[in-house]
């Protein structure tokens, strides 16, 4: 086995990669739950399940999966666009999709809490008709869409590109209509990536922190994220309390990336590759 | 269903891809659109299956005008030189496509699509691979179900895109033949665009030989052959030599390969020539003649038993003497 390989540095890459994901990953993740096991099961239980934790969980993983869903829709499109159209201007469109990659999520959240804030530009425009953005369960949406946009639209872009323009010219001979060619062709072959993209939207939004705390006016109970929680216990010197809530976060992010990826293989595997 | 061009003419941008083309397609025949890359076939085909737009000109199936049709509407059968199948669904679902989509007062009902997806690929003889997906056939499978799911919608066309080009030589042959058997069984109207004159000339009833977006001449595949009508088309369907000696006008003269005798004696109307190379290659053997006075070698295939026979070693002296000569009398080249 040894003498037939041919790309040199098995050992050593291999070694590199674990010592590398322990540092990085795995050892920060483990003291999580070893600090937690500090707490006794019914005293954990009481931390996470409190009615303030609770209400947090909902709108974090509320908010980024709404979040994340609407990016799905308009990162779709975005990237039919970028991919199927020439207009001017589309490098800068194209340049400014990696703009909430870029910028400092602090920065982020303070532009979108001075806009939407009921003497912002927008905010102006939306307080008469009832629509309060600002400080509100709708204001963690915003941000958390915002930043989850690229991903969705990076990871589906390359798959658009690579689509041979004979697959719909095909299903147009063959006698169908426009929206039966994007739904039972283009659509169906670019579901992985979109699952793809929208999982890692949705993952990045349940950690967002920075740009969500400035729009969300951290209202307990109405506006307050799970992350936030996790800052105001640990501010209190509650480490274990702060870790506790901490695993549960990590435990359900998990389960979900899990499930999102499996549902992604099997889309994968179905279509095996582009014939 | 016959198929009338007339006056059609497509460019882009400076360059004009389809030049003032007329073309009638017999109802039953199947044509061969054949030219170099660049010789406007390929977007002849796509014009007529409505996928490009002419600027300027008509189309018409059967004597009704189908210029403005969508292609959607437009009833072609298309097979794409990469087979465009769709990966995401089973070969069978392939098939079904075009029966799939159709409005529902049109669709058959489900045992019927069944029953007609099952009768194609019977017909392709692949019946056997109906759950499978396409990526897991190979290239001459894909193709043929490529033309099942063409099938599928009864077009009142079919129109084929290099059909066999991505595929290897020896499956390239195997297919070509099968699409003759094909269309002798069928007998849908069929028009194909191929670069490779031997598989034109082998499966066409009439060629259409087309350069620089025009037609250079229509015919059956030996009239063609034997009555190339400008130098082009005679070049362009297999080897030939330009002859040392010009004709009594000063017109170039022509003879290809086969048409060539050799002998070691002189011979009245031969040339002198050296060997300068020979391969056999199967049953021909390929002798390259260096004459006097000429950059251009002239080559000539021989019946390997003849090769054989002549005993000619390299360097050799023989006698070149055409057996058959082609002039242009009035060569526009």
């Amino acid at each position: 086995m040894r003498a037939s390989r041919v790309l040199p540095g098995f050992g050593v890459a291999l070694g590199c990669t674990v010592a590398y994901l322990c540092l990085v990953v795995l050892i920060p993740l483990s003291a999580a739950f070893i600090k937690t096991a500090q707490l006794t099961w019914p005293a954990f239980v009481d931390v996470v399940t409190a009615p303030r934790v609770l209400a947090s969980y909902r709108l974090t993983f509320g908010a980024s999966f709404g979040a994340a869903m609407i990016n799905a829709v308009f990162g779709l499109l975005v990237a039919w666009v970028l991919v199927r159209y020439r207009f001017p201007g589309r490098r800068i469109v194209d340049a400014l999709v990696d703009f909430p990659f870029a910028l400092p999520t602090a920065v982020a959240g303070i532009a979108l809490a001075g806009l939407f804030a009921p003497n912002g530009w927008l905010g102006q425009a939306l307080t008469p008709l009832g629509i309060k953005v600002a400080y509100t369960p709708l204001g963690v949406l915003v941000a958390l869409t915002f930043i989850g946009l690229p991903f969705v639209v990076r990871t589906v872009q390359p798959v658009l590109e690579e689509l041979p323009r004979e697959l719909e010219e095909a299903a147009a001979t063959l006698g169908a209509s426009r929206a039966q060619v994007f739904l039972r062709v283009v659509f169906l072959i670019v579901i992985p990536a979109l699952l793809t993209g929208f999982a890692l939207a949705f993952a990045r939004a349940v950690g967002e922190y920075g740009s969500v705390i400035f729009i969300a006016g951290n209202m307990p109970m109405v506006s307050e994220i799970t992350p936030l929680i996790i800052i105001t216990k640990l501010e209190q010197f509650d480490y274990t309390g702060a870790t506790a809530v901490a695993v549960v976060m990590l435990v359900v992010s998990f389960a979900l990336l899990l499930a999102i990826n499996v549902l992604q293989a099997w889309a994968r595997r179905r279509q095996g590759g582009l014939a | 269903m016959s198929i009338e061009l007339s006056g059609i003419n497509k460019r882009y941008g400076s360059f004009t891809a389809v030049d003032d083309v007329d073309l009638r397609v017999e109802s039953g025949e199947l044509l061969a659109l054949l030219g170099p890359s660049g010789s406007g076939k390929t977007t002849l085909l796509r014009i007529i299956a409505g996928l490009e737009a002419p600027d300027s000109g008509s189309i018409a199936f059967h004597g009704a005008d189908a210029t403005a049709t969508h292609v959607r509407e437009r009833q072609v059968g298309f097979v794409f030189q990469h087979y465009a199948l769709f990966g995401h669904m089973t070969i069978f679902e392939n098939v079904a496509f075009g029966l799939r989509v159709r409005p529902r007062r049109q669709r058959p009902a489900e045992p019927e699509i069944r029953k007609r997806v099952q009768r194609l690929l019977e017909l392709v003889q692949l019946d056997w691979l109906a759950g499978r997906y396409p990526h897991q056939l190979s290239g001459g499978q894909r193709q043929r179900i490529a033309l099942a799911r063409a099938l599928a919608v009864e077009p009142r066309v079919l129109l084929l895109d290099e059909p066999f080009g991505a595929l290897d030589a020896r499956v390239r042959q195997e297919l070509r033949r099968w699409l003759r058997r094909l269309h002798d069984e069928v007998h849908v109207t069929s028009v194909f665009v191929t670069h490779d004159q031997e598989e034109a000339l082998e499966v066409s009833d009439r060629v259409v030989v087309m350069n620089h977006g025009r037609i250079e001449q229509i015919g059956t595949p030996d009239a063609v052959y034997d009555h190339p009508a400008s130098p082009f088309v005679l070049e362009f369907l297999g080897h030939v030599n330009r002859l040392p000696d010009d004709d009594a006008s000063g017109a170039p003269r022509y003879a290809r390969p086969h048409e060539i005798a050799v002998s070691l004696q002189p011979q009245p109307q031969a040339w002198p020539a050296r060997l300068a190379h020979s391969a056999t290659v199967g049953p021909v053997t390929r002798l390259e003649f260096a004459v006097d006075g000429r950059d251009a070698p002239v080559n000539v295939e021989l019946p390997r038993a003849e090769f054989r026979a002549l005993s000619l070693v390299q360097g050799a002296i023989a006698y070149l003497r055409p057996t058959r000569v082609r002039h242009f009398a009035a060569a526009p080249d």
